[in-house]
């Protein structure tokens, strides 16, 4: 015997687990205090493997933080900053309360402050790990920007992201970084790739919020806090490594240019610089002026065999991107005033376009509509009454299909009061056995150079591809037919026999049954896999099982939709007919 | 000097007053305390005075001695009190006249200070301020300064007096009471005026403006002359003692920390620079517990803004989306259809989503999981192709009709040649097996339960369960000899004929038609029996009667010696079937959950296996002896290796529904089961010599035929003796075989 007795839960995972309570008892901090340290150290409660274990074998539902990030948090002078400024709140109400409004005055110009600075780089140590977790920060920082600069939040906090999505935004046109754009009906998708990560945001539309009571803004404030104080740093950075002057400045010439204009009409001092940055028309100011891209030319590596196809693949994918970089390069734009002017100033910068507007629309804009040299312009109404005889007059949606298919579409389904088509997401990368809208299956083969001839013939193929499949699946059903016939004849027989008439016992010329060798196979194939499965074992069996309910469930949704589809164009196409009559 | 001290007084008298304007005029300046008297002093003297009388008989009393319906209905009608009340009125109202005379009297007179004060102003009586009803039975009304009674004056004024008055006297109007003289007075025209003056709340002086210019005495320009004369005070020579205690309180307070010098604005907090200038990786080692977030879904086509018209609702899937709970909807927004650009509203949800997935990132517990992610064809098990395995039943070849009712067991002849069947309808039949041919027909009146033929192949006898007998059949479908000799074995039976050991049991004879029809002899057991089974050397036969309640459901009869025993004398559960070892002497009784392994020759049990299923339904045993399956109604089937324990090597699950009969191949690795769903399936059981190899299960094939009837599929399923063939029969009154 001997040694003292084990008592439970007092080692494994119940020590390294605890619960809300207790970490704030421990941290001696509110509640929302709490909150805000943990959204601002990202810190997130664990779900531990064993709950039960954990909680002491109770099993009530609880949230678990881990240990080790609570005694983590205990060390962080933002705690104190927090107790501070709880004090400064009861010092400052006291001085009110005793009408001692110098006290409080100057308790007010004391009030303490905090950095979250530290902060910042504890949690992404590199670069890198900031880029990767910036995508909520973009989303949040715009939205915060179009909110209305009144009540929900202090306005500094709602110029602070106005600039800094500005810059961003900047920065994504100078880089030419952006890849996709998605008209949804929730706002605008962005997916730009900076420095190899992928970061993809969401703007709402420019309309005003109508807020919701049912959401805490102090904790989206607090988030925001958090996310511009990153995206300061990360602009900082990525402005540097692009030869940018970081706050961004006008370049001195497109500086003198956007002077001209009478600059009060639009801005009160304060905000005139970031106004005049988000026309997003203007070059910036460089660190080292007019020095020269310099493009980073993959240096050619003596390689063979295998190596030397990727390689081949990655320069073709290399060279692609190169050409969608430049896709509106040459092009000049025209925005109408109904257009979203931004999002489009944005997104045909980003692809090497010139585009100009109103001018009483924003500042920035660099010729007007009466530009002869204009190729395009941007029209969201119906119908247009002065029209130019050497541009398109095209929908905006034109400019977003273009991007994301990475050619110059044809522009006849986009003119004025045409019905558009569809506006497909780009975010989509349809596997094999998915199903694919037959727009996409177009713009690829749109993209392959083909003509619109080929895509009517390949559009058939697909149809008999799918009725293969299809087709796969009766036959498994085709062997207990041909039993069942004989079966039938058998019985025929029977009954005959047993009603004592005569068999008729005539010898008919025996057919030869041609047998397909391959479908036989195909069934013995099935056939071993069906009694294979049968022999699995019970968890396995689950899993398989699992796996193809969710395969199966896939391809019914994906004949669904074809079906929806086809019914669709049926009734399109007796409705032409209809019309031609 | 004097006048100061007394302008002084009334100023504080006016305090007293309550006059708000003066109480403002003075807050104003509060400095210039001596300056302001002589500025208000003229204005304050009447309502000054005014206060000093008692004012609390208040306008209205006033009102009723100036009006003319003097009289109420109410007096007592004394002349006294009544003239008491109206001088009263006429009293208050001449007060201020007499003030305003004394003021007037004092611009015009040098001395001031003759009219000091104003409790002096009407001396004539010296009662002073009593109500005069005290003197009402007196002859005089008080005082005068010398101390002389003042006569009351003759008044014999009675109410008609009074009334000639108001009518005759054309001054009566302004003729009042003094009721401290009790003389009557007629006020002059400028005491009239001045009375209606106040009564309408003007001022008293007719030549007051009280919409002077104000002089802004203290203004922001500097004067070259002091407003005071006065010499400054002391005290602004010398510190003060009070700031002093307050800025060593301040000193205190800075040197102990208790308040901080003003911050310098501090503007670096919006300040940028290069964060991760130098990356070290002593802050990564935290980060390995962490979880980065899973970013948000990238969006599909169906929340385009001009999605394709597949990915639109129709109308029963909207109504399904906004039937379910928001929880449980597939996609959170529904997918809409917007010609242009231009008619995209905002989305309503925008700021909801984004909090929640603020809420999701700070409050959502997060896990690592392990995703599978397995091609699915690796799961399923790499078996021998059933090609090689061949051979095996793979197709059916022939069917065997004649019954009426469902066929509950066949059994096949030792040499493969004939066929027996029992069915529901009271009939055995012997078929040819390969031609499917009804050999013959014995009704033995009774639902057949089992039918068995004699594993010797020296003899042909086939026993038969039927109701609470069993039937030993000599079907004579063989050569002579055989015939013959299974003949002698009944026969010899006959001769050395010693009754049963038990007395429930009776051999009895057949005679008559059941002896033309083959049957030879009969037991008859004292319940229904359920299944028969024949040693392998075809001398002793065992009977199965199921019964909870006693232990009487096993007897090993010996057809030679027409002997029989019960060989258990406890109730061990629900016989469900028995079975000899092919070889040794070994007795395999299945109960419902378990098998039990009797040892014949040293009367003992040897092995209980547990088969883990509800409930067992049929047993076969491998012809080696080292292998047993048991078939149960839970759709399982049980392989026992007897060497390796007492738990199932393996069960098959490949049934759907109850698996009805189950049969070993004697020379074939062959075992097949049969099942409620119609189907029978074969499978490939090599059993190696080697100890050390498990026995080797695949399945090859799955025979389908029978068509299943009243929920019944395959009641009973064996093997051909000699050839890879099985013959199944079911519920549909037909017996099939496949080859």
């Amino acid at each position: 015997m001997g040694g003292l007795q084990k008592k439970k839960f007092e080692r494994g995972s119940a020590t390294s687990y605890i619960t809300r309570n207790k970490a704030r008892k421990k941290l001696q901090l509110s509640l929302p205090d709490f909150r805000r340290l943990c959204i601002l150290k990202g810190i997130y409660p664990h779900e531990p493997k064993h709950k039960k274990k954990v909680n002491k074998g109770s099993t009530a539902p609880r949230t678990f933080y881990l240990v080790k990030d609570i005694r983590f948090l205990l060390h962080e002078p933002i705690v104190g900053k927090f107790r501070e400024y709880k004090i400064f709140v009861r010092r400052l109400k006291k001085a009110y309360g005793k009408s001692e409004y110098s006290d409080a005055q100057r308790l007010k110009s004391n009030k303490p402050t905090y950095k979250l600075d530290h902060i910042v780089k504890e949690r992404y140590p590199t670069f890198v790990d900031a880029l990767r977790d910036i995508d909520d920060a973009l989303c949040m920082c715009f939205l915060f920007s179009t909110f209305a600069r009144t009540g929900k939040c202090h306005v500094q906090t709602i110029q602070l992201c106005r600039r800094l999505t500005v810059e961003w935004m900047n920065y994504v046109i100078v880089s030419r970084a952006l890849r996709k754009v998605f008209l949804s009906i929730k706002g605008i998708y962005y997916q730009a790739e900076v420095m190899g990560q992928l970061v993809t945001w969401l703007v709402p539309y420019q309309f005003s919020h109508d807020h919701p009571t049912d959401v805490d803004y102090r904790v989206m404030a607090t988030f925001t806090e958090f996310y511009t104080t990153l995206l300061g740093f990360i602009n900082f950075k990525l402005y540097h490594s692009i030869n940018l002057v970081y706050p961004p400045k006008l370049d001195s010439k497109s500086e003198l240019e956007l002077k001209e204009e009478n600059e009060e009409d639009y801005a009160m001092g304060s905000e005139c610089s970031v106004e005049k940055l988000s026309a997003l028309s203007a070059t910036l100011a460089r660190v080292v002026s007019s020095a020269e891209e310099e493009e980073a030319q993959l240096d050619q590596f003596p390689v063979e065999g295998e190596d030397l196809e990727k390689m081949e693949v990655r320069e073709k994918e290399q060279k692609e991107l190169e050409d969608q970089k430049k896709i509106f390069e040459g092009l000049k734009f025209f925005v109408n005033r109904e257009v979203p002017r931004e999002s489009l100033a944005f997104v045909i910068g980003c692809f090497g376009g010139k585009v100009s507007w109103d001018k009483s629309v924003a500042i920035g804009s660099t010729y007007e509509e009466t530009d002869e040299t204009i190729t395009h312009q941007i029209v969201d109404r119906p119908n247009i009454d002065k029209r130019y005889l050497n541009r398109y007059y095209i929908q905006p949606q034109w400019v977003y299909d273009c991007i994301n298919a990475k050619i110059l579409l044809p522009v006849e389904d986009y003119f004025l009061g045409v019905t558009l088509p569809p506006h497909l997401s780009p975010f989509v990368e349809e596997k094999d056995g998915d199903y694919i809208p037959p727009e996409k299956l177009k713009i690829m083969a749109l993209q392959r150079g083909e003509t619109s001839a080929q895509q009517e013939e390949e559009e058939e193929d697909d149809d008999e591809e799918e009725e293969e499949e299809e087709g796969v699946d009766a036959e498994d059903n085709d062997d207990d037919d041909d039993e069942d016939a004989d079966e039938n004849n058998l019985k025929k027989m029977e009954e005959q026999r047993s009603q004592g008439k005569s068999l008729n016992v005539t010898v008919t010329p025996g057919k030869v049954k041609v047998q397909n060798r391959e479908r036989l196979e195909q069934s013995e194939k099935a056939e071993e896999k069906r009694l294979a499965i049968m022999m699995m074992k019970k968890r396995e069996k689950y899993l398989y099982d699992k796996i193809m309910f969710g395969k199966k469930r896939k391809i019914r949704e994906a004949n669904k939709l074809a079906a929806k589809r086809k019914a669709y164009d049926d009734s399109e196409k007796a409705k032409k007919k209809k019309a031609r009559k | 000097m004097a006048e100061r001290s007394r302008n002084m007084r009334s100023q504080e008298k006016t305090e007293d007053t309550k006059n708000v304007r003066e109480k403002m005029a003075r807050k104003r300046s509060k400095d210039d305390y001596e300056e302001k008297p002589e500025q208000v002093f003229d204005f304050n003297v009447i309502p000054a005075e005014e206060d000093d009388k008692d004012l609390s008989d208040s306008e209205d009393s006033v009102y009723s001695g100036l009006d003319d319906s003097g009289s109420d209905s109410d007096e007592e009608g004394s002349d006294d009190e009544e003239g008491s009340d109206e001088d009263d009125g006429i009293q208050q109202l001449k007060k201020p006249e007499v003030a305003v005379g004394v003021a007037a009297a004092e611009d015009k007179k040098e001395d001031e200070y003759e009219n000091d004060s104003s409790d002096e102003e009407d001396i004539r009586n010296t009662v002073g301020n009593i109500p005069m009803e005290w003197y009402k039975d007196f002859p005089h009304i008080g005082y005068d300064l010398d101390g002389k009674k003042i006569c009351k004056p003759i008044r014999n004024k009675d109410e008609l007096d009074e009334f000639l008055d108001k009518m005759e006297n054309p001054d009566y109007w302004k003729t009042v009471h003094d009721k401290k003289t009790g003389s009557d007075i007629v006020l002059s025209d400028e005491q009239v005026e001045l009375v209606k003056r106040l009564q309408r709340g003007q001022f008293g002086d007719v030549n007051f403006n009280e919409y002077q210019p104000s002089v802004d005495f203290f203004s922001a320009d500097v004067m070259i002359h002091p407003v005071t004369n006065r010499p400054a005070d002391k005290r602004s020579f010398i510190p003060s003692l009070i700031e002093k205690e307050k800025v060593s309180k301040l000193v205190h307070a800075i040197k102990m920390g208790w308040i901080k010098p003003r911050r310098v604005d501090d503007d670096s907090k919006g300040h940028c620079y290069d964060l991760w200038a130098s990356e070290d990786s002593s802050i990564l080692a935290r980060h390995r517990m962490h979880l980065p977030a899973p970013k948000i879904p990238l969006p599909g086509h169906q929340e385009s803004y001009n999605p394709p018209p597949e990915y639109l609702f129709s109308d029963e899937e909207r109504a399904l989306w906004e039937q379910q709970d928001p929880t449980d909807r597939k996609l959170p927004f529904l997918p809409m259809k917007f010609s242009s650009l231009r008619q995209v509203p905002a989305f309503s949800r925008f700021i909801h989503e984004r909090f929640e997935r603020c809420l999701d990132l700070y409050l959502c517990p997060r896990q690592r999981k392990m995703r599978v992610n397995v091609n699915p064809e690796d799961l399923i098990p790499k078996l021998p192709k059933p090609k090689d395995l061949q051979p095996f039943p793979t197709t059916q070849s022939l069917v065997y009709r004649g019954h009426t009712g469902l066929v509950r067991s066949i059994s096949v002849s030792p040499s493969g040649q004939w066929l027996a069947s029992g069915s529901d309808d009271g009939s055995v039949r012997f078929w040819e097996v390969c031609s499917s041919r009804c050999m013959k027909t014995v009704q033995v009146g009774g639902a057949v339960k089992n039918v068995s033929w004699n594993p010797n192949p020296s003899v042909c006898l086939l026993a038969v369960a039927v109701n609470s007998m069993v039937l030993v059949l000599s079907p004579s479908l063989a050569d002579r000899q055989v015939v013959s000799s299974s003949e002698q074995l009944l026969v010899s039976q006959q001769e050395t004929e010693i009754m049963e050991g038990l007395g429930n049991v009776s051999w009895i004879e057949a005679e008559g038609e059941e002896q033309c029809q083959g049957i030879r002899l009969k037991i008859q057991h004292p319940k229904a029996v359920h299944q028969v089974a024949w040693h392998a050397r075809g001398d002793y036969l065992a009977s199965v009667m199921p019964d909870h309640s006693s232990h009487l459901q096993v007897f090993i009869h010996q057809i030679s010696r027409r002997r029989s025993q019960n060989p258990f004398r406890k109730n061990k559960g629900l016989v469900q079937c028995v079975s000899f070892h092919p070889v040794r002497p070994y007795f395999f009784v299945a109960t419902q959950r378990s098998v039990r392994i009797y040892n014949l020759v040293k009367q003992e049990m040897t092995k209980k296996l547990q088969a883990n299923s509800k409930w067992i339904s049929s047993m076969a045993v491998h012809p080696g002896g080292d292998h047993v399956i048991c078939g149960s109604y839970d759709c399982r089937l049980s392989w026992f290796d007897l060497d390796l324990s007492t738990k199932p090597y393996k069960m098959l699950r490949h049934h759907k529904k109850a698996v009805r009969g189950v049969a070993y191949h004697r020379l074939y690795p062959l075992f097949a089961s049969a099942s409620d769903d119609g189907s029978v399936i074969v499978c490939h059981g090599t059993v190696y010599n080697d100890l050390l190899q498990n026995p080797l299960i695949v399945p090859v094939k799955v025979l389908r035929g029978h068509v299943p009837t009243h929920d019944l599929g395959v009641l009973d399923v064996t093997f051909h003796p000699t050839q890879p063939w099985i013959f199944s029969s079911g519920a549909d009154a037909t017996i099939r075989l496949f080859t």
